[in-house]
Formats: C-alpha cells, sequence, structure tokens
C-alpha cells in the first residue's frame, strides 16, 4: 500500500467521523440479558418480582414503538396487552399447554387486534386518536365482562395450567423458570424491535413522528407504515401479556384496564420515550419502587408514585445529567 | 418537448371561497415556468392540488400522460414529481444527512424493510454526502436540522426534493424567510439544476422570477390572469393593474 492510498483511507475515515451512527443492535440486548441473568442469578428468591418486571418492561417496549417511535400517542394500549394474556390462558385451557406455541398465540392475538383496530384508529390523529384508542380498550374490556363463558367476567380466568418449556424445564414453584423464560423473551424481542428502529422502515417511522406532511411529500404511504407499527407493537404487547398469563396461571380484567394503559405511560414517561432502553428503565424503576413503597406502607405508595412522577415531568433529564455531572466532578 | 405535467380546469372551493377557477396549463421537459400572484391570489392551493395534498373538485391532472388527479402524493412522487414547502417542512432532530437518506430509502423504495440497519446501504449513504457535498452542507452531515440557519434548511429543502431525481420539481417560495445575504447559495442551487428538469416556481421575488423564468404565469383570485413569456408578462396591462404595479 502507497502513502497515497493510506491516506485517501485516513481522509475517508475521517470523513465518516462527520456522519451519524447508529448503535450495534445487539448491543443493548445484550446489556439487559447480562443484567437480567444476574438479578436471576443473585436474587432468586424474588424470581416472581423479577418476571413482573421483565414482563412490564416489554410491554412498555411495545408502548414505547408505538408512542416513542411513531409519535402515537395512545391510552388504550392495555387492550392489546390483555387480549394476548385471555388468548394465551384460553388456549392454554382449552387446546395445548405448551408455553412456546401459547406464546405465539398471543403475539398472533395482539398483533391482530391492533391490526384491526389500528385500521380504523390510525386515520386519525392527536387527541382524536388518544379518545379512540381509550374507547378501543373500553369496548375490549366490556366484551371480555360479558363473554364469562370464555374469560371467566369479572372473576378472572384461571385453572390452567403450563406445560414444561420445551418439554424439559418445569415451571418451578420459587418461578425461577418463569423468570429466564420471562427474560429470555424479552431479549428477543428487544434485539429485534433495535433492529426495527434502525432499518429504513424504523427511520420512515421516525420521519412520520418528526413530521406527517415531509414523508408523505417524499412519496412515503404513511397510513401502511404506521399500520404496520402499530401490528408488531400489538404483537410485543401481545407476548408480554401471554407470558403475565403463562407465569401466574391466572387472567384478571385488570389485564385490559386503563389503569394499565396509563401505568405503562407513566414508566415510558419516567425512563425517556423513544429510546426503547428507556422504556426497560422506566419498567424497572416504576415496577421495583411501586413494590418497596407498597411493602413499606400499602396505603401511601400511590403518593409516592405520584411524586415521582411529577418530578420526572417538571425537570428535565437534559438538566439533570449535566448536574448530576458537575456534581460528581466536584467530588472527584 | 415533452410535455411533463399538464392541468386542465382545476376547479376548487372552500366552502363559499372559490380558491381556484378552471386553471388550465402545462409544463415542458426543461421548462421554468414561475407562478406569480397577489397574496390570496391561490398559488400554494393549486400547488397542493397538484402535489396531491388537496383534491381538486373538478378537473385532471396528467404527470407524463398519466392520470393522476385521484392518486395520493406517493404515486404523484412515484410518476416523477417532487416539490418544496413555503413553509420550512423538515423532520427537526434528525441529523442532517438522515434527513437526506429518508428521501434516497424511499426513492429506492426501501422503507418497508425492518431488519438491516440504515448504515448498511453504503450506496445510499455515499450518495446521501455527495447530494450534502454539492449543496454545501457536508460538514453538517451529524448536525439536528433544527440547529441549521434558516437558510440552510431551505437548501436542505431543495437537496430532499432533488435526492427524489424527480421529472418535476414544485418550488414553493423556496426564498421565503431567507434573508438577503443569504440567499446566494439557494440561487445558484436553483441555477444548477438539472436542465431537463420541468420546474414550477412560486415566487414574489420579481427579480428572480423574472431571471429565472422562460414563462411565467400570473395567477389572481383563482383564475389564470396572464401566460407568457418575462416579456409579454412585463408589458402586460391587466397585470401591471393586478399585480406589478408601475
Amino acid at each position: 500500500m502507497n502513502t497515497m492510498t493510506l491516506l485517501r483511507a485516513r481522509l475517508e475515515k475521517a470523513g465518516d467521523a462527520s456522519a451519524p451512527r447508529c448503535a450495534p443492535p445487539w448491543r443493548a440486548p445484550l446489556a439487559t440479558f447480562a443484567i437480567g441473568l444476574a438479578a436471576c442469578t443473585l436474587l432468586p428468591e424474588h424470581a416472581g418480582l423479577l418476571t413482573r418486571v421483565f414482563i412490564m418492561a416489554m410491554f412498555v417496549l411495545s408502548l414505547d414503538l408505538a408512542v416513542g417511535v411513531a409519535g402515537l400517542a395512545t391510552l388504550g394500549h392495555a387492550a392489546l396487552f390483555g387480549v394476548g394474556a385471555y388468548a394465551a390462558g384460553i388456549f392454554a385451557l382449552k387446546v395445548m399447554p405448551d408455553p412456546l406455541v401459547g406464546l405465539a398465540i398471543g403475539v398472533a392475538a395482539g398483533a391482530l387486534l391492533a391490526f384491526a383496530s389500528g385500521a380504523f384508529l390510525l386515520r386519525y390523529q392527536g387527541f382524536t386518536f388518544l379518545m379512540l384508542t381509550v374507547a378501543v380498550a373500553q369496548i375490549v374490556l366490556s366484551l371480555a365482562q360479558k363473554a364469562r363463558d370464555w374469560t371467566g367476567g369479572d372473576d378472572g380466568l384461571s385453572g390452567f395450567s403450563v406445560s414444561p418449556l420445551l418439554g424439559r424445564f418445569a415451571f418451578d414453584l420459587e418461578g425461577r423458570v418463569a423468570a429466564l423464560y420471562a427474560l429470555a423473551v424479552l431479549v428477543v424481542a428487544f434485539y429485534m424491535l433495535r433492529r426495527l428502529v434502525d432499518s429504513p422502515f424504523g427511520l420512515a417511522v421516525r420521519g412520520i413522528h418528526e413530521n406527517r406532511a415531509r414523508m408523505a411529500a417524499l412519496g412515503t404511504p404513511v397510513y401502511a407504515r404506521l399500520l404496520v407499527l402499530y401490528t408488531v407493537a400489538g404483537a410485543v404487547a401481545g407476548a408480554a401479556g401471554a407470558l403475565s398469563a403463562q407465569t401466574t396461571a391466572v387472567v384478571g380484567l385488570d389485564s385490559l384496564s386503563f389503569a394499565l394503559s396509563a401505568e405503562a405511560l407513566v414508566m415510558l414517561i419516567l425512563g425517556g420515550a423513544g429510546r426503547l432502553a428507556g422504556a426497560l428503565v422506566g419498567a424497572t424503576v416504576f415496577t421495583l419502587l411501586h413494590h418497596t413503597a407498597a411493602s413499606i406502607n400499602p396505603y401511601h405508595w400511590l403518593s409516592v408514585v405520584g411524586i415521582l412522577l411529577m418530578l420526572v415531568v417538571l425537570v428535565p433529564p437534559a438538566k439533570v445529567w449535566p448536574w448530576l455531572r458537575s456534581r460528581l466532578g466536584a467530588k472527584a | 418537448m415533452t410535455r411533463l405535467l399538464q392541468v386542465r380546469s382545476l376547479d376548487k372551493r372552500f366552502g363559499g371561497l372559490h380558491v381556484t377557477r378552471n386553471v388550465s396549463f402545462s409544463l415542458a421537459e426543461g421548462e421554468r415556468l414561475a407562478l406569480i400572484g397577489p397574496n390570496g391570489a391561490g398559488k400554494t392551493t393549486l400547488v397542493n392540488q397538484i402535489s396531491g395534498v388537496l383534491r381538486p373538485d373538478s378537473g385532471a391532472i396528467h404527470l407524463r400522460g398519466e392520470d393522476v388527479t385521484r392518486q395520493p402524493q406517493a404515486g404523484r412522487v412515484r410518476a416523477g414529481l417532487a416539490r418544496t414547502f413555503q413553509i420550512t417542512t423538515l423532520a427537526p432532530h434528525f441529523p442532517v444527512q438522515r434527513q437526506i437518506e429518508l428521501a434516497l430509502f424511499e426513492r429506492e423504495r426501501l422503507t418497508w424493510r425492518a431488519w438491516r440497519g440504515i448504515d448498511r446501504y453504503p450506496a445510499l449513504q455515499a450518495e446521501a454526502q455527495e447530494l450534502l457535498a454539492r449543496f454545501g452542507l457536508r460538514r453538517h452531515a451529524a448536525t439536528p436540522t433544527q440547529d441549521l440557519a434558516y437558510g440552510e434548511q431551505r437548501l436542505i429543502e431543495m437537496a430532499l426534493a432533488l435526492a427524489l431525481r424527480p421529472k418535476v420539481l414544485l418550488l414553493d417560495e423556496p426564498m421565503a424567510g431567507v434573508p438577503k445575504g443569504d440567499g446566494a447559495r439557494l440561487l445558484e442551487a436553483l441555477g444548477a439544476l438539472p436542465r431537463e428538469l420541468g420546474v414550477l416556481l412560486v415566487e414574489h421575488d420579481m427579480d428572480l422570477v423574472f431571471r429565472f423564468a422562460t414563462r411565467i404565469l400570473v395567477l389572481a383570485e383563482g383564475a389564470m390572469l396572464a401566460d407568457g413569456t418575462p416579456e409579454q408578462i412585463r408589458r402586460d396591462p391587466k397585470v401591471r393593474a393586478a399585480y406589478l404595479g408601475n
């Protein structure tokens, strides 16, 4: 290699430095897996809580796809979670107990509801969209309430069991298999969504979030792109619901409730929307806080959450980081 | 000369307001057509109907021989139409290069692909950087679009439209809001547009219009007042009375 080609190669490298770059798609999911695995090993007695964290993280991940990535502000996301949970529960009860097939059924149910409702919802924007997502969730909730023969109505769906994972790992009473199962599904989903967000499709959807008129003028079929994205979000939410049904062996109407939708949105805001990793952080912090605050004071834990939410909304993270850094820098 | 764009008897009302009245014109390959008229004459409304943002009540729009009157915007872009906006319409938080890549991925019809990372399309990245270099924006590749000066954002508007490799380009007041001193690069970009491109320019700056256009359309109260060469328009008594003044 002569000097000229060397020089050119170096110049090209220098040019690349100014170009925007995406982080490798496996990095954050791998880190999640490592942290999750460490938590499962170090805190085996909290396997139930960890399972809850993983499931909520997955649900908030799905919400982030809709709200943070695509800019579809929704308050009806629990419908997609709940329908996945009921589908997986009913499937285990009436057809077969295999967890992976049940998971696939939950995914399909979530995707199907998202596709069918999205085909209607995505014709609207802003507040109209928001109100209609609430309406759709309420319709699904009241249908679940009425269809007692299938869902158990207000009593909830129970009495189903799940067979060993891959035919080998039985779900134990301490919930260790359940936690690892939920973690594995979460990591796989996270990896796939990481890839999706940094793909041409993800770029176009983020572009729609930023400026719909611009994307339409570039020739993007806006409605079609959003419908696909919403369906993917539905699939992930359905998977989270299915995991919840399989690991707790019970599905209640609360899995379709407005409260769950709102809670997930709080978690997303807490962690920061639009970056996927924020969804995981927010879900973890909120769920752990919920757990500890509720065990310290079962009556006032909600006010702790309320104060926390006010802090998060009123103090922008852009100000927190420099403040924290200067503090740490001053000490060091 | 082949006809790229043909607009026939276009008519549009917003309730009681008659914004487009029986407008017809055509645009040929290589032509530089300027659309002028007083504020509220319906210029942007006309551009919006041609680009598919609005649907006309009656009349027809043909793009390279194909009737696109009922087509959505995406179909028209595919038929070779690109536009810029009077009010800067960009993704404000995107790095400039990503902004350009949006247009390139769309042109190559890759935005249904959801697995391979956007960094793994080296040919498109090179094209985006080359396009940025052409507009003197290469060093801003990683800068968020909203941090750029307004004049530079207007350049990105034009770069995005050109990234689609259009046959017909609609420029809706490209110089709007740009300080006089910053207009040079935009003028340069206008001068460097591909020769065979058919351009419809909406503009208030009469110096620019008379320098740039090979033909001028005058719109007043939604109707076509005049259609002719810059020289004919300059002499037209109706146009002088309605718009140009003395």
